[in-house]
């Protein structure tokens, strides 16, 4: 019944949509260039790429959910602490394998805290992630004969990856590992932000009356997204801690979860790459702030907050319109803007 | 057995009874109005339908299944949809995308997170199909938000339709219309399937009296009168709820 | 066990103080301030310089806090806070912890990041004995203090004209407005007002929850936490929210000890799961 000749241009478009365009292709080959561009930069590199993945795995549920979350650094915290007591006593050796069961056991935290975090308000919903982080960042603390408390947990020995990486004094092997992470995690997030359910996901940011109005069941798709963003934030921080073969209360506080919010506002959210170009821009930024004057940097950083937002995010995305409204076109797919109806018949 | 039905409907707000002992019956294939003045009650009365509203007592029935503790969502999985009477739309997306939701949610593809959208031909051939119907084609690919207000009443409906609900409730469609886009509107309405059930709620009797096969009039949340559009214009009662009102006013 | 009754009382008296302002603020404006710690802060440290720095007797030290963190409070809501009220919660969040970074690092910068301590009178050291119960006498002047407040502004809520006004805009703010109140007048004051206490509050408190640069981000989540349980409709339920949240953290510090603070966001999010408006929020809140 539908017009044939609309219904495969419909269909060519959402495909096209879907497709990685060439400004995506080249951010990705840039991203594995710099491993033999700037072999002097291992650790900053390294630690960039860590948090760009922890940042996305907000972004989904900032940026395509819309939940509002002061606690993103429990499942880091968690993870990270994870990672390393299994490599401390033992229980998993091949770092892969821990990295991987360390998101799990992110992804159940996040399950299981989901729940809470689906009613109430914006404040609520704040105060109960916020919460969550620290609490766990108390247990951490009480029990410091496991975790090693204030002083961080420590005395652990990260066994090559697949038996052959070793971790080099350089982070040569450390930087490809938490590269070839974020690549595979960002494909997979990539898929999830491209289906239905990813639509169904801004469906509910953008009116969950009507969403449900349509038969979308919205609890369960917030669920979903939360527990998944948990558990891209657990490898986030399983990977660090496996890098710096470190994990110390800090991954708990405030601070970090303020500090990834800050990466989001400067990338931008709704459109994944947000978190990845706002951690670079953050890491330079504090990189060279902290050159400056190393030891107010939170002074700058809250300065940089304000500003950001008295000027107003849309203001600034519109000063920069031409180069980020092409950027995020660029990188959600060719022909994001509406292509005309005459193309079928005169392309 | 009618395909839509409330026993003994009610609806407290702490001293108000917004919805008064409501025993509504809504036959298959019917198009049947719900009339009444500013404040009587319809659109609570439609929530509850709905499952927005939990009733303080009272069933409702589905095809004689009682749905009146399932949830919204789940309501519009046994085939009962609405519209809303200020439009409740998806600002960012587009009707491409919002309609394409709507039937991938239907098809059972909805919690699909591997799979690109429009790489299923079935749902991307119902999403053309409906966009068609409802006028929508010189419009999917732009951003609701920047849609005028007629063809955001069209897709408004067509969210709705395309739940392929066995009963449409319909909300005051043609609030707010321009008179320009108003014809589209009731063509598009009148123009649906016969075996979709339409419950109508309307201020504009032009609209309710050529579209409704019967009537019921609502006030002050309680079932006044109830029959054929005829029957019900000629009601005396009906008329003075409805003049009265416009002497008070 | 009584002693840790009376401390927490007097700790959860203090905790309202300083977090009332707060709840008004979001009630009122729904706007989440997160910034509101940095007045406390700055309440304590004016009245340690003035005390300390210039011999100002603390008696006279306590209200000036109030003034000069009222006036600050108002100064920078006319030309802060007030280009960020319309913004998505999110912006307000950033807006406000941008506030706080900026403030602790300034102090930091300023004061030098020790624990600053106020010279209290010699009358007010030491404990007296009441009923055999051995009760700080700080922590008497603060449960005086603070309690003499709350009936204060109790009063100023339902018995005046400002604090019908105050009402109505919480409940209603376009009624409001159309009814005629200066919504904007009225939350300028309140938020002035709130931050005076706040000052008033960490400048009581200083003696008791330690006054540094850290202060803001150590003790903001309490008032979160107080705000979020108790509801941001009325003054009673931060009121009694408090109390619970004083009684349980000083309990909690002295029967399990390495745990600290778990047993408040335990109880914080026992509480929300429970009732996600808050305890004591109207069924209808928004």
């Amino acid at each position: 019944m539908a017009n044939p000749a609309l219904t495969s241009h419909v269909s060519d478009y959402l495909k096209r949509r879907a497709r990685w365009s060439p400004l995506e292709i080249a951010f990705w080959v840039f991203a594995f260039a710099t491993i033999w561009l700037f072999p002097s930069k291992y650790l900053i590199l390294k630690d960039t790429a860590i948090l760009a993945l922890f940042a996305m795995s907000l972004d989904l549920i900032l940026g395509y959910a819309g939940i509002l979350s002061l606690g993103h650094a429990a499942f880091f915290g968690l993870a990270g602490y994870f990672a390393g007591l299994v490599a401390k006593y033992g229980y998993i050796n091949e770092p892969v394998v821990a990295l991987v069961a360390a998101g799990l056991v992110a992804a159940a935290l996040g399950f299981v805290t989901s729940f809470l975090v689906l009613r109430g308000s914006d404040l609520t919903r704040l105060m109960v992630t916020l919460g969550v982080s620290l609490m766990l960042g108390e247990v951490a603390n009480r029990y410091s004969n496991i975790t090693g408390g204030a002083d961080g947990l420590q005395g652990i020995d990260i066994q090559p990856i697949f038996g052959r990486f070793r971790f080099d004094l350089y982070g040569h092997n450390g930087y490809v590992y938490c590269l070839i992470v974020l690549f595979v995690c960002f494909v997979v997030a990539r898929r999830v932000v491209y289906s239905p359910f990813g639509l169904s996901l801004r469906s509910v940011k953008g009116n969950s009356l009507r969403a449900s109005a349509i038969g979308i069941p919205v609890k369960w798709r917030l669920v979903g997204i939360y527990t998944f963003a948990a558990g891209l934030a657990g490898i986030a921080g399983a990977l660090l801690t496996q890098t710096t073969a470190f994990c110390s209360l800090d991954v708990f506080s405030l601070d970090r979860s303020a500090d990834l919010l800050l990466v989001l506002i400067i990338g931008g959210t709704g459109y994944l790459y947000g978190g990845l170009i706002g951690a670079v821009i953050y890491k330079f930024l504090q990189d060279y702030i902290a050159n400056l004057t190393p030891q107010y940097w939170q002074f700058w950083i809250g300065l940089v907050l304000v500003i950001i937002v008295l000027v107003g995010r849309e203001r600034m995305a519109g000063w920069i319109a031409t180069g980020r409204g092409t950027i995020e076109s660029l990188f959600s797919g060719a022909a994001a803007r509406s292509p005309k109806l005459a193309a079928p018949d005169g392309k | 057995m009618p395909i839509l039905q409330t026993t003994g409907l009610e609806k407290r707000f702490g001293g108000i009874v917004a919805t008064n002992n409501v025993n509504l019956s809504v036959e298959k294939g019917a198009r049947h109005a719900l009339i009444g003045p500013n404040g009587a009650g319809k659109t609570t009365f439609i929530n509850l339908l709905t499952g927005v509203l939990k009733p303080s007592s009272g069933r409702i029935a589905l095809e004689g299944k009682d749905i009146t503790d399932t949830s919204p969502h789940q309501r519009v999985r046994l085939g009962m949809a609405r519209t809303f009477q200020i439009n409740q739309l998806f600002l960012d997306l587009t009707p491409l995308e919002s309609v394409g939701l709507v039937v991938s949610e239907r098809l059972g593809s909805g919690a699909d997170w591997w799979r690109v959208v429009g790489t299923k031909s079935a749902v991307t051939e119902e999403i053309v199909e409906i966009i068609e119907r409802f006028h929508l084609s010189d419009v999917m690919f732009d951003r609701v938000a920047v849609l005028p207000y007629g063809k955001q009443r069209l897709l408004e409906i067509a969210l709705a339709f395309a739940c392929r609900p066995q009963v449409l409730l319909l909300d005051e469609p043609a609030a707010g219309v321009p008179e320009a886009e108003r014809h589209e509107l009731l063509a598009t309405i009148e123009a649906l399937p016969k075996d979709v059930t339409v419950l109508l709620i309307e201020h504009d009797m032009d609209i309710v009296f050529s579209f409704a096969d019967r009537i019921s009039v609502l006030v002050n949340g309680a079932l006044f009168v109830d029959g054929a559009p005829e029957e019900v214009a000629k009601d005396p009662r009906v008329k003075a709820v409805y003049l009265g009102e416009e002497l008070d006013a | 066990m009584l002693t840790i009754l009376f401390d927490g009382v007097a700790y959860g008296m203090l905790l309202f103080v300083l977090a009332c302002g707060l709840s008004v603020t979001l009630g009122l404006m729904n706007f989440i301030n997160l910034a509101h710690g940095a007045f406390a802060m700055a309440g304590g440290y004016c009245t340690v310089i003035l005390v300390n720095r210039y011999g100002v007797p603390f008696a006279l030290g306590l209200p000036l806090a109030f003034v000069v963190t009222a006036l600050l409070g108002g100064l920078f809501e006319r030309t802060l806070y007030i280009h960020v009220y319309a913004r998505p919660h999110l912006d307000q969040v950033l807006f406000t912890i941008g506030l706080v970074f900026m403030a602790v690092a300034a102090v930091d910068y300023t004061m030098g990041s020790s624990q600053q301590f106020v010279q209290i009178p010699e009358a007010l050291t030491g404990q007296i004995n009441v009923f055999g119960i051995g009760m700080g006498k700080y922590r008497l002047l603060i449960i005086a203090i603070c309690g003499l407040l709350t009936i204060a502004l109790q009063l100023i809520l339902t018995k005046t004209r400002f604090g019908s006004r105050l009402r109505a805009a919480v409940d209603d703010q376009r009624v409001a407005r159309g009814l005629g109140i200066n919504v904007g007048a009225v939350f300028g004051l309140t938020f002035a007002f709130g931050s005076g206490l706040a000052g008033l509050g960490g400048a009581l408190g200083a003696e008791i929850l330690g006054l540094d640069p850290t202060f803001p981000l150590k003790y903001m989540i309490y008032f979160l936490i107080v705000v979020t349980v108790g509801g941001t409709s009325s003054i009673t339920g931060p009121f009694f929210a408090s109390i619970l949240l004083g009684i349980g953290d000083v309990a909690g510090k002295y029967y399990v000890p390495k745990l600290g603070a778990f047993v408040i966001y335990a109880i914080m999010i026992v509480v929300l799961i429970w009732r996600p408006q808050g305890l004591f929020a109207r069924a209808t809140a928004k």
